[in-house]
């Protein structure tokens, strides 16, 4: 059955919510993006209680709560593709044209798997467990975009 | 009126604070909350995992972030917890003290970690109030600016049940005697009256001291610490929240009873006009309040003994939150029906 709604002389009054913001990515956070930026390397932070290396970097170890901030470790910029997914839909705020594969790449020394862009291989051919690696931008922006993608090994 | 009696007596036991500044680019948001979260476990003398439940909150809109709980949540430790997030505005950190104080007299949980946090340098704090307004009757109508002063900064408050205080504290516990929440949708024509509605402060105050029993709130209470965003509503709000007649007020203020060392201290912290991290605003009054009750308060410490604290927040649209906290766990249940 299908339902008819009546929205004769109904309004809709329209919005516009345009708010400039910022974030401010801290003192690691930008540390890490000047690694990238200036000397292609990508650095974890690591405990030393838990034996965890983190990425992105955080100032406290998420298992034991030791401060970590000062322990950079240098990673690979190799890693494995632990995880994926297909972007099928366009949008103007999206970095690339779909279809592209968002995935979540665990770099040689790390613990934890960085999100990324991966390139270079047929999103119909993608699989979890392959080897990509980094492939730093030729223009920098000081975001995780100094990184413009991942591609198989 | 019905008696008020909690169902469990709730406890301040940890307060944690950062710095307050319009220029923190040093911190992510996650290492300012973390901050803050990290100085209260260690001011009570816990670690993370005697924390039972985290209450987060903020005002998303005004740094344009959505769920900022959920990646604050490295911050706020409450990976594997029960989580709330807590949203009203200006009284978003008083609502936080609140909805810990309900949770943990609930009995629901043992010890609540309440943490607020804004950045408002980052974001758009008018362009997000603007949109308070009704957007069929009002919106066009009338636009909200933030009145007071902005700041970034976080506060962190634990919270626990009588029965963990008698286990021992590290500091003196500080109590949760009452609090009330009293808003009304802030229009030019009121939308629901036919009246002038009582003042929100006055409504607060007149209910929440009259099931405590209070007569005489300037003679009851040793310190205030009010939230007042303007230096000059303070005294108009003064003369609501004390149900003062006339130029009462204006008659304390000229004789010195507002200050420091006068009969009802006013704002020993700076108040919001000192700083205003608005998410955590409204829990630094109760949290500055209670470190007088200690007697932690540092610098800014009174010098008579404090026993009997009011703490206030505020926000749009209107909306009061009056708390009473004790030294003592000694008053009596107020039944005035």
């Amino acid at each position: 059955m299908t339902m008819q709604e009546d929205h004769k002389d109904c309004f809709v009054l329209e919005g516009k919510m345009a708010l400039p913001n910022q974030y401010f990515a801290g003192r690691l956070g930008s540390r890490f993006l000047i690694a990238i930026r200036d000397r292609k390397k990508i650095m974890g932070l690591k405990c030393n209680q838990c034996g965890k290396t983190f990425v992105p970097p955080r100032e406290y170890c998420e298992k034991c709560w030791t401060k970590i901030a000062d322990n950079w470790v240098e990673l690979g910029t190799e890693g494995e593709l632990v995880n994926f997914t297909v972007v099928r839909y366009g949008d103007r705020h999206l970095p690339k044209k779909p279809p592209y594969i968002l995935g979540q790449i665990r770099l040689d020394g790390a613990d934890t798997p960085l999100v990324h862009i991966v390139e270079g291989i047929d999103p119909r051919e993608v699989e979890s467990g392959i080897r990509v690696k980094a492939v730093f931008a030729a223009k920098t922006t000081n975001t995780i975009m100094d990184i413009d993608h991942f591609e198989p090994v | 009126m019905k008696k008020h009696a909690k169902n469990g007596n709730v406890a301040i036991i940890g307060i944690g604070q950062t710095s307050f500044s319009s220029h923190k680019e040093d911190q992510n948001q996650v290492e300012m909350v973390q901050e803050a979260v990290i100085n209260a476990l260690a001011d009570a003398g816990l670690k993370i995992g005697d924390i039972d439940c985290i209450v987060h909150g903020n005002m998303e809109l005004f740094e344009m972030q959505f769920a900022p709980d959920l990646w604050h949540s490295l911050g706020t430790g409450a990976y594997g917890k029960d989580e709330y997030r807590i949203t009203t505005g200006g009284t978003t950190g008083a609502t936080l003290v609140c909805a810990a104080d309900n949770l943990v007299a609930s009995g629901l949980y043992g010890t609540v970690l309440a943490i607020g946090m804004e950045k408002l340098q980052e974001g758009n704090t008018t362009g997000g109030i603007t949109n308070m307004a009704d957007p069929l009757w009002f919106r066009n109508l009338q636009t909200g600016a933030l009145t007071g002063t902005t700041s970034d900064g976080a506060c962190a408050m634990i919270f626990t049940s009588e029965e963990k205080v008698k286990q021992g504290t590290k500091n003196p516990p500080v109590w949760i005697r009452d609090h009330i929440q009293v808003h009304r949708e802030e229009t030019i024509p009121n939308l629901f009256g036919f009246n002038k509605p009582e003042m929100t402060h006055h409504c607060a105050a007149r209910t929440l001291f009259a099931r405590n029993g209070i007569q005489d709130p300037v003679a009851y209470f040793d310190v205030f610490e009010m939230y007042d965003p303007s230096a000059w509503w303070a005294v108009d709000w003064l003369r609501e929240f004390f149900l003062l007649k006339g130029d009462e007020h204006l008659r304390m203020l000229e004789a010195g009873d507002f200050d420091l060392d006068g009969r009802i201290p006013i704002n020993p912290s700076g108040g919001v006009i000192a700083s205003n991290p608005i998410g955590a605003t409204a829990m630094l009054r109760p949290a500055e309040a209670a470190l007088q009750i200690r007697g932690d308060a540092g610098g800014h410490q009174i010098k008579k003994e404090v026993r009997h604290a009011l703490a206030s927040g505020f926000g749009g649209t209107f909306w009061t939150v009056l708390m009473i906290l004790e030294k003592e766990l000694n008053w009596q249940e107020v039944n005035h029906d």
